[in-house]
This record gives C-alpha cells, sequence and structure tokens, in this order.
C-alpha cells in the first residue's frame, strides 16, 4: 500500500490532519517515477521544478487554513495534447518537439482552480491517432502488467502512469476509444464524458466532432471527483454543452437495485473467451445487486470501424492543415519556396500514422468521392446513434466488454494498420454517438486486466459512475498492482 | 475502386504532402486495404438517412465586440521559425 493507493477523501483527511503534506505526495509521485519510470516511459517531459514550486505553495495554503480546491493536493499528469502554458506540449510528434505554449486549455485552468500539483507531460500515439501508443515520434511506453505488451493507445502514457502508481490520477483524451481502451489494457478506471460535457478548448484537435477530454483513475470514485472539476459550459469552446452538472459523487450510492442493462451481442460475438467470461462474471455480480439484464442487438456495431475511420480522418486531415510551418513548429531548412516549405515541413514533421490518416481523409474528402465516402459514413453514423438511443428508451445502461483482447505483444500489429483499427471495434460506436462510457476493470485473463465497458445516455454520467461503483466496491480487481 | 500510385501522388499533393517512392508504394497498398474495408458500408441502404454531422445542437458562440489588448509580441513570437520586423519570416511567395 503507498499513498496513492489512497482514496481521494482519505488522502485530503491526512492532509487535514497534517499527518501529510502536498510535498509529500509529490515526493512519492517522483520517487516512484525514479523507480519505475525507465522501464514503462510513461512521460514525456517531467516537471518535478514547477511540482514542487505548487506544492510548496498548497503547502502554505494548507497552513493558513484557506478554503481548498476539490482536487487539492493531488498529483495530476496531462496527455500531451492539452496546451500547459511554458510546459512543452508535443502531442508525441518531432512536429511539435520543441513547443512552448502561451495559454492554458481550460481543463488546465480548472485543474489549477482545483489545486492540482502537475508533475508532467504524458506519452502518447503521435496527435493522438493510434492504438498501441507504438506511434508516438519519442518512444513507445509499456504497459505495467507486462512490459512487452502495449499500453493501449493513445492515451497509453496516461493510463500506465496510474497503473504504475507514477501519478495519483491523469487526463487522457477520446475520439475513438483512446482513454477506455488503455484503461482497460492497464487496469485502471478510464472515463469518456458524452461529447461536450468537458471543453476541448486547448486540446489539440484531431477529430473535432469526437475528441473528448476525461479522466483515468484507480477507482470510480476518483472518476467522479476529475469529472465534477473540468465539467462544464466554456464559452471558449463552440461545441461546449451548456447543461446543468450534477453532483457526481453523491450520486454513487451504491444502489443498482432495478438497473436495466442491455447486453449487445454484437459486443460478444467474437471477443477473446476470457474476456466474454470476466464480463459475464461482471453481470453476475450487477445481477446480484438487483440489477435486470437482457441480450439486446445494435444492428449496425459492425459498421462503425469503417465508419469511423472515415470520419476521423477526413477531421484530421483538415485540423492538421494548421500544421505549415509558418508561425510554430517544425519548420524545413532551406526550402525554396513557399510550398516547398509547407511540403518539406509537413513531410518530415508528421510520423507515418499520420501521414496515412491525412492521406485518408484528404482522398475522402476530393471531389468525386465525397459523397461515396465522407457523406456516407455520416448517414451509417446516424444509424449508429439510433441504435444507442432506441436501446435508451427500454434500458439505462448497455454493458459490454471494452476491448474484444487483452493488451497484445508490442510490435505485432504495427504493419497492419486496418487489424490495430479492428482492436477499437467496442469504443468506436460509443464515440460516434457521443454519450459517455467508463472502462472498469473486471478480472483478469492470463495475469492482464480486462475492462468493462459501461455506456450512459447523453449527459448521464451519473448512472455509468453509479454502475461502476456498485460493481467495484463488490469486487477487488482495481485493488490489483502490477509487480514492477 | 482501386488506388494507384497516381491517385496517391495525387490527393499527397492536396494534402501538402512530399512522399518517397517507398511511402507511396506503402500507401497504395494501405489506402487499397482500408477504402475496400470501407466498401462496407455499401451494404447498408442510406436512401433518406440524413447525416449527423454533430451529436451536439450547435449554435454560434457570439461575444460582445469589445475591445482588448492584443498578445505582447513576445508571447506571438514565442514558437516562431523565423521571424522579422514583427513578422513571421517564409520564402518569397513571388519569384
Amino acid at each position: 500500500m503507498t499513498l496513492f493507493d489512497l482514496r481521494l477523501q482519505e488522502v485530503h483527511n491526512r492532509l487535514h490532519e497534517k499527518e501529510l503534506s502536498v510535498t509529500d505526495l509529490v515526493d512519492e509521485a517522483f520517487k516512484v517515477i525514479g523507480k519505475r519510470e525507465e522501464q514503462v516511459k510513461a512521460y514525456l517531459t517531467l516537471d518535478e521544478e514547477g511540482a514542487r514550486a505548487q506544492a510548496a505553495k498548497l503547502d502554505d495554503k494548507l497552513m493558513s487554513g484557506e478554503a481548498r480546491g476539490l482536487l487539492f493536493g493531488l498529483p495530476a499528469g496531462i496527455k500531451d495534447n492539452m496546451i500547459t502554458e511554458g510546459l512543452r506540449t508535443t502531442c508525441a510528434s518531432q512536429f511539435l518537439k520543441n513547443y512552448d505554449p502561451i495559454y492554458d486549455a481550460t481543463v488546465i485552468t480548472k485543474l489549477k482552480a482545483a489545486d492540482t500539483v502537475t508533475i508532467g507531460k504524458l506519452n502518447m500515439d503521435e496527435f493522438a491517432m493510434g492504438g498501441s501508443n507504438e506511434n508516438s515520434s519519442f518512444y513507445t511506453t509499456r504497459n505495467p502488467w507486462d512490459l512487452s505488451r502495449v499500453p493501449g493507445g493513445s492515451s497509453g502514457g496516461s493510463a500506465a502512469a496510474v497503473a504504475a502508481g507514477e501519478a495519483y490520477f491523469t487526463l487522457g483524451s477520446d475520439t475513438g476509444g483512446s482513454i477506455r481502451q488503455p484503461a482497460s489494457y492497464c487496469g485502471v478506471v478510464g472515463l469518456k464524458p458524452t461529447y461536450g460535457l468537458v471543453s476541448r478548448y486547448g486540446l489539440v484537435a484531431f477529430a473535432s466532432s469526437l475528441d473528448q477530454i476525461g479522466p483515468i483513475t484507480k477507482n470510480v470514485e476518483d472518476s467522479a471527483y476529475v469529472l465534477q472539476a473540468i465539467a462544464g459550459h466554456d464559452p471558449k469552446d463552440s461545441t461546449s454543452a451548456n447543461v446543468e452538472i450534477p453532483d457526481y459523487v453523491s450520486a454513487l450510492t451504491g444502489d443498482v437495485k432495478g438497473l436495466r442493462i442491455a447486453v449487445p451481442k454484437e459486443y460478444l460475438d467474437g471477443v477473446d473467451p476470457k474476456v466474454k467470461e470476466a464480463v459475464m462474471d461482471a453481470l453476475k455480480v450487477l445481477e446480484g445487486l438487483g440489477a435486470v439484464w437482457e441480450e439486446v442487438s445494435l444492428p449496425h456495431t459492425e459498421y462503425a470501424v469503417a465508419a469511423y475511420y472515415l470520419l476521423a480522418s477526413s477531421e484530421a486531415s483538415s485540423n492538421l492543415s494548421r500544421f505549415d510551418g509558418v508561425r510554430y513548429g517544425e519548420r524545413a531548412n532551406h526550402a525554396g519556396s513557399l510550398m516547398d516549405l509547407y511540403l518539406d515541413s509537413r513531410s518530415q514533421g508528421f510520423g507515418p500514422e499520420v501521414k496515412r490518416r491525412i492521406m485518408l481523409g484528404t482522398y475522402a474528402l476530393s471531389s468525386g468521392y465525397y459523397d461515396a465516402y465522407y457523406l456516407k459514413a455520416q448517414k451509417v453514423r446516424t444509424l449508429i446513434k439510433r441504435d444507442f438511443d432506441q436501446t435508451f428508451e427500454k434500458f439505462d445502461v448497455i454493458i459490454g466488454p471494452t476491448a474484444p483482447t487483452t493488451a497484445f505483444p508490442l510490435g505485432s500489429q504495427v504493419d497492419d494498420p486496418l487489424t490495430m483499427y479492428l482492436n477499437d471495434i467496442l469504443t468506436i460506436p460509443v464515440s460516434l454517438a457521443g454519450v459517455p462510457a467508463v472502462s472498469v476493470p473486471c478480472g483478469f485473463a492470463d495475469g492482464l486486466p480486462v475492462g468493462l465497458q459501461i455506456i450512459g445516455k447523453a449527459f448521464d454520467e451519473g448512472t455509468v459512475l453509479r454502475t461502476a461503483h456498485a460493481y467495484e466496491v463488490h469486487t477487488e480487481h482495481h485493488k490489483r498492482r502490477p509487480s514492477l | 475502386m482501386s488506388i494507384q500510385i497516381k491517385d496517391v501522388e495525387h490527393v499527397a499533393k492536396l494534402a501538402r504532402l512530399n512522399l518517397t517512392d517507398e511511402e507511396k508504394e506503402t500507401f497504395t497498398e494501405q489506402l487499397n486495404a482500408i477504402l475496400q474495408y470501407a466498401e462496407k458500408l455499401n451494404e447498408l441502404d442510406t436512401e433518406g438517412v440524413a447525416p449527423t454531422t454533430h451529436v451536439l445542437h450547435l449554435s454560434n458562440v457570439m461575444r460582445e465586440d469589445e475591445v482588448h489588448e492584443s498578445l505582447p509580441q513576445e508571447k506571438v513570437f514565442r514558437n516562431a521559425p523565423e521571424e522579422e520586423d514583427g513578422q513571421f519570416k517564409v520564402p518569397a511567395v513571388l519569384e
């Protein structure tokens, strides 16, 4: 048991009783990082000096008895696609390897207001494109449960850091499953909120209609606290929803009696038998608590991956057009003309997966192919969304596995993009529909964590978290730690 | 529909990317595989189905037209690869 195994409330009690200081928490974070980071490689940038200065400020606040923020003193790691003023933000790309932001993303402003301590920026697939973290242009993060395996992607650094105890909590971003899938592979809790609940201002855009920031934590209660701190309308983001934010923590009643659960048969077909077994066991636990479940069909599930890759790549090709070598980032030397400057800067700044998606998106949006690919995919998105809408008319949540398998070996899929894309088959439909979902640990298969995905109605994070919490308090899977 | 190297070259030009011969071959092969997989969408009849561009009902975000201080030049150019006399410097646009 380490300090990082304590629930947030326990940490706060100890801080309040002066049994612990924020500096102690930061010391512990860097002690664990010093011991494990060489193996795990979760961080791209560490800010020990900044973290210690912030800890000292918070300790003064603690001593003076000033009001404390919701996440007071907690050492947090941030996925490196969120803009942090004065702290290098690279998106794991050579294009931004020296980028020094001049402002904070809204989530960072909110975390600062909640009195967290940022300890560093976390590794990811370049520009959040990938499902294994192997597309980072710096190095690959490793899965703390088995260092020969991937941590998942694209928020692999964020999930691995929490699993390894190298941060109290982290923020990730999810476009097609990039919070939930690595959380599943690393045995931690990953929440993708409803699209629009958390501001995207200052998140480097990949696919703007899908991207969403969310917390990665060791338990569901902490996830509710972090969501509480970062959710809310932001006038700086035109896609931010103006909805009332409920009290997510008090929603964790432990009561799921009468909860109606839908289990899509498409989410169980073709998954690893051990993953399926863990999910069925989880359903038994919930059933034992008074929930009722029924098998349903989400008939358009099999079309989600194709629709997603056309839509996400199209949006990516548009969003990444801003990287031109003029105002910031990579610039090619000795370019003879402005066009050569664009061509050379982009060609040397972007890695293979980013180029592949820009190419796919540009093709799908180009004259003559727009209707056949992009428009068709948008219509299929409507059908997928309808599947969810219809299911939620009768059910409170939808439950299935987060990923079809456990974490796969490093390098095993790197040359086969299509197979890699199919790992996200169970998370992508949720992203296309814009609804919230959480991945919670629900067992182990051959020593590797399995994730249970709980999906809810739009803006009904309360029910999603309540279900996950009720399950978690009756099981022990989330308490297991990798032996590093 | 099959993609040829010349299509990849054309798309690369639109996307402002220079590709090596090896990249052209790899992308031709991979894009063909991905687009072939995407043909799966044609199994669905989407006649009369409205496209979903966005799951939220979006509206413009307007702010009051008030004068604010601009960002200081020092901040604006903090990440500039090259600047001169308060401007971003690029190669000549016209010969």
